[in-house]
């Protein structure tokens, strides 16, 4: 029974704090399928609905806004197709109040403004640019990761504890401290306002070589020794042994990747410039100065700019979560 | 053969050597020496000396975003670690829904900060925000929030009816709006860090405590608490120096840093000063300070951390 008591409780518990953690997705979701009006109007909170006058004109129906009414007649607004007040709209006087109905519909969902974002700002290049810079990256970190971390683990060479603790001391170097330095560096390359500078300068992670060294040093000594008798060459064993023995931390390490390039937001800030190179974050901060009253409009570009991280998340969502567990606590 | 084999290994850590001094150690020490010359946008002027750093020793709005930082990371830390402990305990105590939960609670540190900073701009508006919504739900006022420079101790004691010194305010109700961003955003990441940390406790301690009569309660202080201490201090030390670094929030969600400059924070002055003001070398010279900053509370957690652990 105290069993019972307590695992309800935990749920409990388990819920409410939950519900904290997602309630600003939830309100984004539902907020992106608003209208303007409804947003500013602030009833609805979750269960986007919408509330609007329709004139009865003859069988002719037409979305309005009531400005008044006085006894039996009314003064319209006439609204575009869209439900936008156009510039040029039409107001008529003495409608007779009986013609205008109140509508209201719950749940109403505008997906429009996902299309209307989209037409807004080119986010389909963000896309594609954040798309390129991400993958590339990837493949760059793995391979200069998988040799480096190799070198660091298997084989001997002088220098090789300097080297070590270089890198180390590195690590611990936060990049706001270097992003000015190297923005007058890549100047000097004339790098600026190019791929290479979102590329470059990242296809090598100290971590990754970090978290792959931790792994290829507790792969089993005899496969080497097995290996060497049979007359493999060195890279010969990261090719056949190493690198098929470690599929979990090579995709652990890809997921970090991935995430930490899809999100990066300050490097990419600074170092581009031409709308053309604009990655999803930085056009995304761009879209927020641009169109900061039309909030439906920035609810619908953040939901879709955070939906294929989310995706790829709830579909390996153990694997990531065992993966930040363990490259956490290893460090 | 020989020299083969004493060549070899350099040529795998080549690739990665390469580019770590090319673009990590080179700009790190660029940093240093940037910061003593009189740097423009990007021609090296007259060597300064220290003259950029007594500069901002007298720079009021330098030791204002000092300030601030302290108190994002003075708030942030205890309910960083003080929250995901709670939460890692009870996700670990349940059966059903176990994905499920985890996922919910960490789905905020996926998303990129720049999109929940839209989010949560939105949800601190003060018309139709849904911070103001909760605050009539509760039946209080609503606030300002994101535009209130005034502190939340002289909120809090307003209130009251109650009036305190203005350097009692505290931070603005503006910053600690973005702090609960900052810590909602990050809790997930610690929590999945402590939920490791509690399946790696075994069950035995328990086990005995049970038989000796211990109360949940107690179990979770005298047992949970001390054995995790070595997580504790790894998530006080990740949330220290990630707390020093925002920057994406005060971008997306202020007005530069404002109101009246309450939430500027060291990072956003460091970019204000070297991109909008050009004044690179200026900046720089804030940058190595807010390094000495982190590096130092870094080692002090660890001679911490050596003096505490078992």
């Amino acid at each position: 029974m105290r069993k019972i008591f307590g695992q309800s409780l935990t749920y409990a518990l388990l819920i409410i704090f939950g519900f904290a953690m997602v309630v600003p997705f939830i309100w984004m979701l539902s907020t992106s399928l608003m209208t303007q009006s409804e947003f500013n109007k602030n009833e609805a909170i979750f269960i986007p609905k919408e509330e609007y006058h329709v004139w009865n004109d003859a069988g002719k129906e037409h979305k309005v806004i009531l400005v008044d009414t006085k006894g039996e007649q009314a003064i319209i607004h006439v609204l575009d197709e869209d439900g936008q007040i156009s510039p040029d709209y039409q107001e008529y006087m003495g409608v007779p109040a009986s013609e205008v109905e109140l509508v209201s519909k719950r749940p109403s969902f505008h997906f429009e403004n996902f299309v209307n974002a989209f037409k807004k700002v080119p986010f389909a290049t963000y896309f594609a640019n954040t798309l390129f810079v991400s993958i590339l990256t990837l493949m760059g970190v793995l391979v200069t990761s998988v040799m480096a971390a190799y070198a660091f683990a298997r084989l001997d060479f002088k220098g090789k504890d300097f080297i070590f603790y270089l890198f180390l001391s590195m690590m611990m170097v936060p990049q706001p401290i270097y992003v000015i330095s190297s923005y007058i560096f890549l100047d000097k390359f004339n790098w600026l306002d190019t791929y290479q500078a979102l590329i470059v300068p990242w296809i090598a992670n100290i971590f990754t070589i970090f978290l792959f060294r931790q792994h290829f040093k507790s792969l089993p000594q005899e496969l080497f020794d097995a290996a060497s008798i049979d007359g493999c060459s060195t890279f010969g064993m990261l090719t056949r042994i190493v690198i098929p023995l470690s599929k979990g931390v090579i995709a652990t390490a890809s997921v970090f990747s991935l995430i930490g390039s899809w999100n990066s937001f300050m490097w990419p800030l600074v170092m581009t410039d031409r709308p053309e190179l604009r990655v999803l974050q930085v056009g995304l901060s761009y879209f927020n100065q641009e169109a900061s009253t039309q909030t439906t409009l920035l609810m619908a570009a953040s939901t879709f700019s955070i939906l294929p991280i989310l995706l790829i998340f709830f579909l390996a969502q153990k694997q990531i979560l065992a993966s930040y567990a363990k490259a956490g606590l290893k460090d | 053969m020989k020299t083969k084999r004493k060549i070899e290994p350099y040529l795998y850590l080549l690739p990665a050597l390469v580019i770590l001094l090319l673009f990590r150690f080179i700009p790190i020490l660029m940093s240093f020496v940037i910061s003593f010359f009189d740097f423009g946008v990007t021609d090296i002027g007259k060597f300064l000396g220290f003259a950029h750093y007594s500069r901002l020793f007298g720079d009021q709005e330098f030791w204002q975003s000092m300030m601030n930082t302290l108190w994002l990371v003075l708030i942030a830390l205890p309910a960083s670690i003080i929250l995901p402990l709670i939460f890692a305990q009870l996700l670990n105590q349940i059966k059903w829904l176990k994905g499920f939960f985890r996922t919910i609670y960490f789905m905020p540190f996926v998303t990129s900060l720049v999109a929940v900073s839209i989010v949560w701009k939105i949800i601190y508006s003060e018309q139709a925000g849904l911070a103001n919504m909760f605050l009539q739900w509760l039946g209080l006022e609503p606030q300002l929030w994101l535009a209130e420079p005034r502190g939340i101790f002289t909120l809090f004691f307003q209130s009251l009816g109650v009036q305190i010194p203005g350097w009692m305010g505290g931070p603005s109700l503006a910053l600690f709006s973005i702090i609960i961003m900052t810590v909602w955003k990050g809790l997930g990441y610690n929590t999945i860090i402590y939920l490791a940390g509690l399946q790696n406790i075994s069950k035995a301690y328990y086990e005995a405590a049970d038989i000796d009569g211990a109360g949940k309660i107690r179990q979770f202080f005298n047992i949970t608490v001390p054995l995790i201490s070595p997580t504790t201090f790894y998530v006080l030390l990740m949330t220290t120096i990630v707390s020093f670094q925002t920057f994406a929030q005060i971008y997306m969600m202020t007005d530069k840093g404002g109101p009246l400059g309450t939430t500027k924070l060291i990072v956003y002055y460091i970019y204000e000063k070297g991109f909008d003001k050009l004044d690179m070398g200026y900046a720089s010279a804030a940058a190595i300070i807010l390094f000495i900053v982190i590096l130092g509370l870094t080692l002090l957690q660890r001679r911490l951390e050596s003096k505490v652990n078992y």
